[in-house]
């Protein structure tokens, strides 16, 4: 079985990061890590491939100056190689534009059974990547998956929702997007990293993939203006007169968190 | 010695399994006088950190000694000196003498779970009349046909409560003094054999410490690790693993102590000014921050000797200089620590009162200071005549 996982390197949350003040967007000039949200999709990838019995899992990234830091880390997780497009061009590139490159990168991956990828980067958020990279392979997608197995050419998958999770059956290929902390995934060991080190990375330019208007000039969007979250408010303070209780439940409801 | 890329990914590997499986714990660890090692050490096998150095036929890693010095200072910043202790015993106490001389047959049975962690192992060598004075000791284990036949007790063993098999070293023959031991496997679920005490401590509380009883202990001779007879020798050899490791985790606890101190000390205000704008104190922990760099340069030195393959002598010299320097210097700095620290550094709820219990075994177990001092002295050749 033949899985791709689209994984995302990002500047490493552990360290201040900043923002460039001309593009209004993360500088990304540090060395960057693997999006921890995309651990959680080569685990289920190596998990899936293990139980099929045979077959590879491929990752496919985007990211500035060649970086392949965090792919190497996902690599000695035990992923057999991965192709990168990395391209000055691509500069400011929007969701969309982003989608675009990674779904040009999958379709260079011959026979390939099923695209992983989490439900969101964790320095972007937009969320809305997988579903994208879908609608331009043509493919079926479940998103919120916490659990996946795959039986001949179905994939059942347990897709989270907010009152528990829904049966949901598919057919290969397809993108499914993966909830963070559903699988604990494996540490990259000696032996896994030394590994590392001689598995293939294939790197791609824009037009390698098909990408012509990428970056700035293609975004369908622009950054205005970027300002300070707002101070966080006093809280509400609940005085206990013997239905304090209720009133925490009554507040609870309200926000709709019970 | 200049670390890699691959050494900084193995940094970060180590540092993640520390931060997700063991510091959230390690309070309640403390308070329990005991961690749970047949749950811990299955996750750090998987991690790759027991059998770092092995062969990969054996399920190691086949790494060379620069990732044990890795491995080492990540686990000096661990928030429990027991634990990283507890993980050394397995990883460079009693596995190095198997790995090196155990046959086929004995690494398939013990050694090979040891390193995926669903064994735990202990080293049996102090009693309680041979302590650093290894040549003293008296447990003694006595053929019949094929088997051993061990009597005697056994002290301070650490992860002993817990352990699966022991490495052993007892008397074989009647040769006296360093003549005459052997190593031997003993699983601890054999007849006869007994934890007589758990041990009570004044640091490394997470870990369990043991004396164990031996009554006609019955194991097959085929536990014999390496040549009848040779044990002290193959002993010697493991004891430079030991020191080591332990030199490793100080100057990694010790850097990680002082940055502490100094971020406390910039923080907390006295007398309308940060502490840390008292030269005295900043020119204190500078002082201190330059010994532990010193001492992480030896250590960088003993193992780059070791990955180049230098003689027992000279490894056996550095390793007891590097062990003798960061006992002392970890007594000085957690004490320096706690000083500057104050009345909170006192307290339990504040780092610096683990650590200064924990440090102080480091001066005392795997060769007291003494010990060390007179291995330098004779290997410098100024024994006793």
């Amino acid at each position: 079985m033949n899985i791709v996982v689209c994984v995302k390197q990002i500047p490493d949350p552990a360290e201040p990061g900043a923002l460039d003040p001309n593009t209004k967007t993360l500088k990304r000039d540090t060395k960057l890590i693997l999006d921890e949200s995309d651990a959680y999709g080569v685990e289920m990838a190596l998990q899936l491939a293990d139980a099929a019995g045979g077959g590879e899992v491929t990752l496919v990234s985007m990211a500035p100056n060649n970086e392949t830091a965090g792919l190497r880390t996902a690599l000695a997780m035990g992923a057999a190689k991965a192709i990168l497009v990395s391209d000055p061009s691509l500069q400011g590139s929007d969701a969309l534009t982003t989608s675009k490159v990674l779904a040009g990168a999958i379709k260079r991956v011959e026979g390939a059974d099923l695209i992983l990828t989490a439900t969101e980067s964790s320095d972007g958020y937009t969320g809305t990547v997988p579903e994208q990279v879908a609608e331009l392979l043509g493919l079926p997608s479940v998103t919120f998956a916490k659990s996946i197995a795959v039986e001949g050419s179905t994939v059942k998958v347990e897709r989270q929702t907010e009152a528990g999770y829904d049966d949901v059956e598919c057919p290969t290929p397809c993108v499914v997007s993966v909830t963070a902390g559903v699988v604990e995934p494996r540490y990259p060991s000696f032996k896994g990293i030394m590994a590392a080190k001689s598995k293939p990375v294939d790197e791609l330019s824009a037009a390698d993939v098909g990408v012509t208007a990428g970056g700035w000039a293609g975004a369908g969007q622009e950054i205005v203006a970027v300002e300070q979250a707002p101070a966080r408010e006093a809280g509400e303070v609940v005085e206990d007169d013997g239905t304090g209780a209720e009133k925490i439940v009554a507040f609870l409801e309200n926000l709709r968190v019970i | 010695m200049i670390f890699t890329d691959e050494h900084e990914q193995f940094r970060a590997t180590v540092r993640e399994v520390i931060d997700r499986h063991i510091n959230p714990f390690a309070d309640d660890w403390e308070a329990a006088g005991m961690f749970p090692a047949h749950e811990l050490f299955p996750k750090l096998g998987a991690a790759g950190i027991f059998g770092l150095e092995y062969d990969p036929a054996d399920g190691g890693q086949g790494a060379d000694h620069s990732f044990t010095v890795v491995y080492g200072e990540e686990f000096g910043r661990c928030a429990t000196g027991g634990v990283a202790m507890a993980v050394s015993v397995q990883t460079d106490m009693a596995t190095p003498s198997l790995a090196r001389f155990g046959s086929p047959e004995l690494k398939e049975r013990f050694l090979r779970p040891a390193i995926a962690g669903t064994a735990v192992a202990a080293i049996a060598v102090t009693e309680p009349d041979a302590g650093s004075d290894v040549a003293g000791l008296r447990t003694r284990a006595v053929r019949d046909g094929d088997e051993w036949v061990i009597n005697g007790t056994k002290l301070y063993i650490t992860n002993g409560v817990q352990a699966d098999w022991l490495c052993l070293l007892a008397r074989t023959s009647d040769a006296g003094g360093h003549r005459g031991m052997s190593q031997i496997v003993v699983p601890t679920d054999t007849p006869g054999l007994e934890v007589s005490r758990k041990l009570d401590k004044l640091g490394q509380r997470s870990s369990d410490t043991a004396e164990l009883s031996f009554v006609d202990v019955r194991v097959p001779i085929e536990h014999t690790i390496g040549t009848i007879d040779r044990g002290f020798q193959q002993q010697m050899e493991q004891f430079q693993n030991e020191r080591l490791i332990a030199a490793y985790m100080a100057t990694g606890q010790m850097a990680l102590a002082v940055e502490r101190t100094a971020a406390y000390a910039r923080e907390r205000h006295t007398f309308g000014r940060p502490l840390l704008d008292n030269q005295y104190l900043a020119f204190r922990l500078a002082e201190l921050s330059a010994e532990v760099d010193l001492l992480r340069h030896y250590t960088y030195a003993c193992a780059e000797q070791i990955v180049h393959g230098a003689d027992l002598i000279t490894v056996t010299r550095m390793a007891s200089i590097a062990k003798l320097k960061a006992g002392r210097l970890q007594r000085e700095v957690a004490d320096a620590c706690m000083q500057i620290h104050g009345g909170i550094g006192y307290m339990e709820e504040t780092w610096t009162a683990r650590y200064f219990r924990d440090g102080r075994l480091l001066s005392i177990g795997g060769g007291a200071d003494e010990i060390m001092l007179r291995i330098i002295a004779d290997l410098s050749g100024w024994g006793r005549s």
